[in-house]
C-alpha cells in the first residue's frame, strides 16, 4: 500500500502515455489517431509535473506576506508544461485541418484504402 | 500481424521503463535551480506569482519562440483551407430566441472574466494563455450561438499583429537601454500591486491579446462552409 | 487519498474508452474526460497555473475544435 501510494501518479501517466501510443500504431482512421495523438501529450504533461512535486508543499505563489517558502513545489517544470500545453493545441488544429483535406481529395480517411490508392 | 508487433513492442517498451521510473523518488526536490528561483525570484523581478516570473523574466526567450510556433500554426491553417469551403450546405435553422439573448447576455461577462485574468497575471494564478483561452472560448459561444454573426477579418488579424510586435519591440528597447534582449528595465514597484514587476504585466497584456485572437480566427478558418 | 486513486482510475477507463470506441464523437467526448481528469489531478499537485490552462484549451478548445473537424468529413470510422 505504501508503494501504491507512491507511484500511482507515475502509473496512472505512464498508462496513459502506453494508450496514446496503441492508438497511433493499429488505428486506421485518420482522427482516431489523432485522437491518440492528444492522449499521449496529455499523459506526458502529467508525468512532468509529477516529477516536479515535493512532498507536503504548496504553491509557488507568494499570496501573503508571512508564507512559508521552505516547503514550495519545483516552479519550473510548471512553465515548461505551460508551454507544452498550447503547442498540443497548435499541432492538433494544424493536424485535422490536413485531414479535411485528405478526405475533400481521396473521399476517405481509412489509411489502408487511400495507401491502395496511390500506387 | 501488426496488432502483435505493437503490443511486443509497448510490452518491451513498459518494461524498460518502470525499470528506470523505480529510481526516480516521489516528492523529493530534485534541482537547485528552482530552489534559487523560489529564494531570489521577489527581489530580482517583483513579481509574487513565481511561475509567472519563470516564464516571462528568467525563461522569456522560450515564450518568444511559442508565440511564434503558434502563429505559424494559425497561418498554416488558414493557407491549407483556402478555397475548400462550399460542399453542401446545410439547411441552417435560426437559433431561438432563448439562446440568442443569453449568448449575448454571456458574452461581454466572459471577456470582461478574461481580461481580468490576465491583467493580474503576476500576482494570483493565471497569465496570458489562460485568459487568451477564455477570451476564444467567449467566442466560441457566438459562434454556437447566434449563429449568423461572424468577426470581422481585419480586427482579429490587427490584434494579432500587434500583440506579436509589441512583444518583440519591447525585448529590442531591453537591447537598447541595457545590456541584453528582453531586460527588465522598467521599475520594480512594490509587491501585490498591479503596476509593479516591471515590463512582465506589458508583456502579458501583449501575449493574452494575441492569443486570444489567433484561436478564436483558428475556429472562424474550421467552420467557414461559404 | 481514495480521490485520487478514483480519478486516475477514471483517467484510464476513459483513455480506453476513446481508443475502443467506433462512433467518433463518443471517442472525442471520452478524451474530453481524460483532459477534465488531467485538470483536476494538477490542482492536487499543487499546479493551479496549469490546471487553469489545461482545463481552458484542453477540455473545451480542442473538444470544439475536434467536433468541427468531424463535422466536416465522416461521422462513423470507416
Amino acid at each position: 500500500m505504501g508503494f501504491l501510494n507512491n507511484y500511482i501518479y507515475y502509473i496512472g501517466a505512464f498508462g496513459l502515455i502506453l494508450i496514446g501510443l496503441y492508438t497511433i500504431l493499429v488505428k486506421h482512421n485518420l482522427i482516431k489517431v489523432i485522437v491518440g495523438l492528444g492522449i499521449l501529450d496529455t499523459g506526458v504533461n502529467l508525468f512532468l509535473i509529477s516529477v516536479g512535486y515535493i512532498t507536503k508543499g504548496t504553491a509557488p505563489i507568494f499570496s501573503r506576506p508571512g508564507i512559508d517558502s521552505e516547503h514550495m513545489v519545483d516552479p519550473v517544470p510548471q512553465a515548461l508544461v505551460l508551454t507544452a500545453i498550447v503547442i498540443g493545441v497548435a499541432v492538433l488544429a494544424l493536424a485535422l485541418s490536413l485531414a479535411i483535406r485528405l478526405y475533400q481529395h481521396y473521399g476517405t480517411l481509412n489509411l489502408r484504402k487511400i495507401r491502395e490508392q496511390r500506387w | 500481424m501488426r496488432r502483435i508487433i505493437s503490443i511486443l513492442l509497448l510490452v518491451i517498451l513498459a518494461f524498460g521503463i518502470s525499470l528506470s521510473l523505480a529510481k526516480i523518488p516521489f516528492g523529493t526536490p530534485k534541482t537547485k535551480v528552482g530552489r534559487y528561483y523560489i529564494d531570489e525570484g521577489i527581489e530580482e523581478t517583483g513579481a509574487t506569482n513565481i511561475v509567472t516570473s519563470v516564464v516571462v523574466n528568467y525563461r522569456g526567450f522560450d515564450t518568444l519562440g511559442e508565440v511564434t510556433v503558434l502563429f505559424i500554426a494559425a497561418i498554416g491553417l488558414g493557407a491549407v483551407l483556402t478555397g475548400s469551403g462550399g460542399e453542401e450546405t446545410r439547411k441552417k435553422q435560426p437559433a431561438s430566441l432563448v439562446l440568442y439573448t443569453g449568448c449575448r447576455l454571456l458574452f461581454p461577462l466572459i471577456l470582461v472574466f478574461g481580461t481580468y485574468i490576465f491583467i493580474h497575471g503576476h500576482l494570483t494564478p493565471g497569465g496570458g494563455f489562460q485568459g487568451g483561452a477564455i477570451i476564444a472560448s467567449g467566442f466560441l459561444l457566438i459562434y454556437l450561438g447566434c449563429r449568423e454573426r461572424r468577426i470581422s477579418q481585419r480586427a482579429s488579424k490587427l490584434a494579432e499583429s500587434l500583440g506579436g510586435l509589441i512583444f518583440v519591440v519591447i525585448g529590442l528597447l531591453g537591447l537598447v537601454f541595457g545590456s541584453y534582449f528582453l531586460l527588465n528595465f522598467l521599475p520594480k514597484g512594490t509587491a501585490n500591486a498591479i503596476f509593479s514587476a516591471g515590463i512582465i504585466p506589458i508583456i502579458y497584456i501583449a501575449i493574452g491579446f494575441k492569443v486570444g485572437s489567433e484561436l478564436a480566427s483558428i475556429i472562424d478558418n474550421l467552420i467557414e462552409e461559404s | 487519498m481514495i480521490f485520487v486513486f478514483f480519478l486516475i482510475l477514471l483517467m484510464l477507463v476513459g483513455a480506453v474508452a476513446a481508443s475502443i470506441f467506433r462512433d467518433l464523437i463518443s471517442a472525442v467526448i471520452a478524451a474530453a474526460l481524460v483532459s477534465l481528469a488531467a485538470a483536476i489531478l494538477f490542482y492536487f499537485l499543487q499546479a493551479p497555473d496549469v490546471a487553469m490552462a489545461e482545463a481552458a484549451i484542453g477540455a473545451a478548445l480542442t473538444t470544439a475544435i475536434f467536433i468541427i473537424a468531424i463535422r466536416r468529413t465522416k461521422r462513423y470510422e470507416e
